[in-house]
C-alpha cells in the first residue's frame, strides 16, 4: 500500500518535470495566436538604392530631437569612412559600404519589440501608430532592452551619474500626432525614405521590385525579420553587405521567451504540491519507522518477559521435583532406619533377617510427621 | 580572535583586517566615482556591451553560488536528511548574504538604483524575464532573511518570536525552493531573447533548465567550499555536533554534486544534438565550449565521485573549488565571453580595473559581514538554550 503510493508520487513528479521543461512546445500550441501589428500602423520604407549618403536625415533628426551638436558638421562626409552606430547624440546614422552604397540605421520599431518585451517596468511599449515609445519616468536603467535588441539600437547615457536614460529614435511620434512627417523622411532629398501605412509600404516595395527587374534583391527586409518591423528596407546588394543581419529569423522576441515564462505559473502551482508530498512521505516513513521500532521493542520486551516466566516455571517445577525426590529419599531412609530399629528391638541377636515388616506399618504418616 | 594579546590594540592590525581595510577604502572611492561621474567613468561598458562584469559575475555567479541555501534547507527539511542539519544555518546565512550583495551590486550597475522597487510596486513588466528574476529575488531575499532570523533572535534572547519563525520552517523552505527554481532558471532565460548575439553552443531552448540544474551543484559545491574555509578560520566556533556532522555533509554533498553534474553533462549533450550544433565543436569556440563542459564540469564530477567512493575529503574539497570555477566560467561565457561573439575584436568588452575593484570590494564586504555574524551568532554551533529545539 505504502510503496505503491510512493511510486505514484514519483511518477507524478517525473510528469511535472516533463511538463515544465517541455513547456515551450505547450505554450506555442496553446496560444495559437499571432500578432501581426496594429491595423493601419505606420512605417517607413528605406530604399537604399536611392540613398546618396548626404547625412541630411542625421541633421534633421538632431534638430527635431534637440540633440547635442556633433564636432564635425553634418555636411562633412568624411565621417562616413568609419562604421558608426546609434548613440545618445545620434538617433539615426548613415553608413557607407563597398560600392558607394549607403544605408541608414535607426530604431526599426518592431511589430513585437524585443526591447518592450524585455522591459521589466513597461518603460518601452508599442504605440498604436507603430512607434516604439520610451518612457523615461519609469526606466530603472537596467539596459536589458539593449541586450534584447537584435539591431543594437538603444543607447544609454553612461556618463550621467544619477539620471541616465535610454535613447533611441521615436519615429518622431510627436510630429506624427500633429499630422506631420518624421524629420528624416521630410528632409530626404532623394525620396529614399517613404512614410506611410506599413501595409501600403509593403505593396509599394513589391511594385518597385516588379517595375525594376534586376535592380533589387528579392527581399523586403523587415517584412518578417524578428516578427516584422515598421521600418522596411530595399537593397540592390545582399543585405549582409549593407551591414544588416540576415540570420535573425522570423520568430518574434516575445515568442523566444514564451516557454520559460509559461513554466513559471506551473512551477508555482506544482512545486508546493510535490515538495509537500515528498515531505509528507518522509514524515510518514519516519512515523512508520518509529511505530515499527516501538512495536519491535514491545515484542522483544514481551518475549523476554515470557521467556522469564517460562524459565521461572521450569525452575519451580525442577525445585518441586527435587524436593519430592529428596522427600522420598528421606522417607526411604527413615523407613530403613525404623525397620532397623524395630528389628533390633525385636531380635537384638539376629542381625540378619529376610522378613520385611515395612509392609505392615504405614510409612507415609510417619514421613509426614517428620516433615 | 580568541587568543589574548598583551596589547589589545594590536589585535586590530591583523593582515586580514589591513587588507580588508584597504579594499573597503578603495571600494568607497569607487562608489563615490560611480555616483558622481557615472557608470561610464568606472566601467568599460558601452552601447554594444550593456552588461559587463557586474551582471556576469556579481549577479549571475552571485545568485548561482548562493544556491546552497535552498539545496541544504530542502535536503534537511523536505527530503528528511536530518544529518545535514548543522549545515543549514551556515548555508542559509551565506545565501542570504549572497543575495543581499547581489542586490547591493545592482545598485552600482543600474542607472537609477532607487527605482529598483519600481518593477515590483509601481509598473510591472510581466512579459519580461527580468521582472520574474526581480520579483523572485526580492521575495527570496525576504524568505532567506526570515529563515536566518532565528539565529539573531537566539543571540538577542527573543525566545517567543524565535519559536514562531521556527514553526514556519517547512513553509519557508518550500517557498524558497519554488522561488529558487524560478529565478535561477530565469537568469538563463534572460539570454533566450537574444539568439542573434549569443554563440549557438551556449544559446539553447534549454538555457533556463541548464541554469537551474547547474545552480544545484553550484550550491552544493559552494557549501563544501565554505565549510573548508570555515574549518580553516572559524574552527573554534564550531560545536561537537557541527564537527561530527561536517564530514558527512562534505561526503554526501560531494556525492550529490557528482550525480547532478553527470546529469548536467548529459542534458548539455542533448542540447547539442537537438540544435545539431556538433559542427561548431571543431571551431575555436567549440574548443572553448569543451574546456568548460569537460574541463570544468565532467572532470570535477569525476573527482567528486572518486572522493565520495573512497571517502577522500580532500578530493571532494578540491572538486568543489573546481566546480565553483566551472560555474563562474559558464556564467561569464553566457553573459560576456560568448555573448556578442560576432562583434569585431575592437568592439568586444573587457572589464575595467575599476569594475574588477568594485566586484572585489563587494565580495570582501560579504566575507566581513559573514565573519562578524558567524563569530557573534549561533551559526556554526547551537545556542546552549536551544539545543534540540530546532
Amino acid at each position: 500500500m505504502d510503496i505503491s503510493r510512493r511510486k505514484f508520487l514519483g511518477c507524478m513528479a517525473a510528469a511535472a518535470l516533463g511538463t515544465t521543461t517541455g513547456a515551450t512546445g505547450l505554450a506555442h500550441a496553446a496560444s495559437g495566436k499571432e500578432f501581426t501589428g496594429y491595423p493601419d500602423s505606420f512605417g517607413v520604407l528605406h530604399d537604399s538604392t536611392r540613398c546618396i549618403g548626404c547625412r541630411k536625415c542625421e541633421q534633421a533628426c538632431n534638430e527635431v530631437n534637440n540633440l547635442e551638436k556633433p564636432d564635425k558638421p553634418f555636411d562633412d562626409l568624411s565621417v562616413l569612412d568609419d562604421r558608426r552606430r546609434t548613440d545618445e547624440s545620434a538617433y539615426t546614422v548613415v553608413n557607407k559600404f563597398d560600392g558607394n552604397v549607403f544605408a541608414k540605421i535607426q530604431c526599426n520599431h518592431c511589430q513585437e519589440p524585443a526591447c518592450a518585451s524585455a522591459c521589466f517596468v513597461k518603460a518601452l511599449y508599442k504605440d498604436k501608430t507603430g512607434a516604439v515609445v520610451y518612457d523615461e519616468s519609469l526606466c530603472v536603467g537596467c539596459r536589458y532592452c539593449m541586450v534584447a535588441c537584435p539591431f543594437n539600437i538603444p543607447a544609454f547615457t553612461y556618463f550621467d551619474p544619477l539620471t541616465p536614460k535610454i535613447t533611441k529614435c521615436t519615429m518622431c511620434l510627436p510630429l506624427i500626432q500633429e499630422g506631420r512627417l518624421p524629420g528624416c523622411v521630410d528632409i530626404c532629398p532623394k525620396e529614399a525614405l517613404t512614410f506611410g501605412r506599413r501595409a501600403d509600404l509593403i505593396k509599394m516595395a513589391r511594385q518597385r521590385m516588379a517595375k525594376n527587374p534586376g535592380q533589387y534583391v528579392d527581399h523586403i527586409y523587415g517584412e518578417h525579420e524578428m516578427g516584422g518591423t515598421a521600418w522596411l528596407y530595399l537593397s540592390g546588394i545582399p543585405f549582409a553587405d549593407i551591414g544588416m543581419r540576415e540570420d535573425l529569423g522570423t520568430t518574434s522576441a516575445p515568442e523566444l521567451t514564451a516557454g520559460p515564462l509559461a513554466a513559471v505559473p506551473i512551477v508555482v502551482g506544482l512545486w508546493p504540491v510535490f515538495l509537500t508530498g515528498i515531505w509528507a512521505i518522509n514524515k510518514r516513513k519516519e512515523k512508520i519507522a518509529e511505530q515499527e521500532q516501538a512495536a519491535a521493542v514491545q515484542a522483544a520486551t514481551e518475549q523476554a518477559a515470557q521467556e522469564k516466566t517460562k524459565a521461572l516455571e521450569a525452575l519451580q517445577q525442577k525445585l518441586a521435583k527435587e524436593k519430592e525426590t529428596a522427600i522420598a529419599a528421606e522417607v526411604k531412609k527413615a523407613l530403613e532406619e525404623a525397620e532397623e530399629k524395630a528389628q533390633q528391638a525385636a531380635d537384638p541377636d539376629e542381625t540378619t533377617t529376610d522378613t520385611d515388616p515395612a509392609a505392615d506399618t504405614p510409612p507415609d504418616d510417619s514421613g509426614k510427621q517428620e516433615e | 580572535m580568541s587568543q589574548e594579546t598583551p596589547i589589545a590594540r594590536k589585535q586590530y592590525l591583523t593582515p586580514f583586517n589591513v587588507i580588508t581595510g584597504i579594499i573597503l577604502v578603495i571600494g568607497f572611492v569607487l562608489t563615490v566615482l560611480r555616483f558622481t561621474k557615472g557608470i561610464g567613468a568606472v566601467t568599460n561598458l558601452d552601447n554594444n556591451n550593456p552588461w559587463g562584469l557586474w551582471i556576469g559575475f556579481d549577479l549571475l555567479c552571485g545568485v548561482a553560488l548562493a544556491a546552497g541555501g535552498y539545496m541544504t534547507s530542502s535536503a534537511c527539511y523536505i527530503f528528511g536528511l536530518k544529518k545535514y542539519h548543522s549545515a543549514v544555518r551556515p548555508a542559509i546565512l551565506t545565501a542570504f548574504l549572497g543575495y543581499a550583495l547581489v542586490v547591493f551590486a545592482l545598485h552600482y550597475d543600474v542607472g537609477r538604483p532607487w527605482r529598483l522597487p519600481y518593477p515590483i510596486f509601481w509598473s510591472q513588466g510581466t512579459s519580461s524575464l527580468l521582472f520574474e528574476v526581480g520579483l523572485c529575488v526580492f521575495l527570496y531575499l525576504t524568505v532567506l532573511f526570515i529563515e536566518w532570523t532565528p539565529a539573531a533572535f537566539e543571540w538577542l534572547g527573543y525566545k517567543k518570536i524565535r519559536g514562531i519563525v521556527v514553526r514556519l520552517t517547512l513553509m519557508l523552505t518550500i517557498f524558497g525552493v519554488v522561488l529558487s527554481t524560478l529565478h535561477q532558471s530565469s537568469l538563463g532565460a534572460l539570454f533566450m531573447i537574444a539568439p542573434s548575439k549569443l554563440h549557438p553552443l551556449w544559446y539553447s531552448g534549454y538555457l533556463h533548465v541548464y541554469f537551474f540544474i547547474s545552480s544545484m551543484f553550484a550550491g552544493l559545491s559552494m557549501v563544501i567550499f565554505e565549510s573548508t574555509l570555515a574549518h580553516r578560520w572559524l574552527h573554534h566556533k564550531m560545536d561537537d555536533t557541527h564537527l561530527a556532522e561536517s564530514d558527512g555533509v562534505v561526503l554526501g554533498f560531494g556525492r550529490a554534486a557528482s550525480f547532478i553534474m553527470m546529469g548536467y553533462v548529459g542534458i548539455k549533450i542533448i542540447g547539442l544534438a537537438v540544435d545539431n550544433n556538433w559542427h561548431y565543436l571543431a571551431t575555436g569556440w567549440g574548443m572553448w565550449f569543451l574546456v568548460e563542459l569537460v574541463g570544468f564540469v565532467l572532470l570535477p564530477a569525476i573527482l567528486f565521485s572518486m572522493g565520495a567512493r573512497e571517502k577522500n575529503l580532500t578530493f571532494i574539497r578540491v572538486a568543489a573549488v573546481w566546480a565553483v570555477l566551472g560555474i563562474v566560467l559558464n556564467r561569464l561565457n553566457v553573459s560576456l565571453i560568448a555573448f556578442n561573439w560576432h562583434l569585431p575584436a575592437a568592439d568586444r568588452y573587457v572589464p575595467s580595473i575599476m569594475e574588477v575593484g568594485t566586484t572585489i570590494f563587494i565580495v570582501t564586504l560579504g566575507v566581513v559581514v559573514y565573519r562578524f555574524i558567524a563569530l557573534k551568532m549561533p551559526i556554526l554551533h547551537e545556542h546552549p538554550d536551544y539545543k534540540q529545539a530546532h
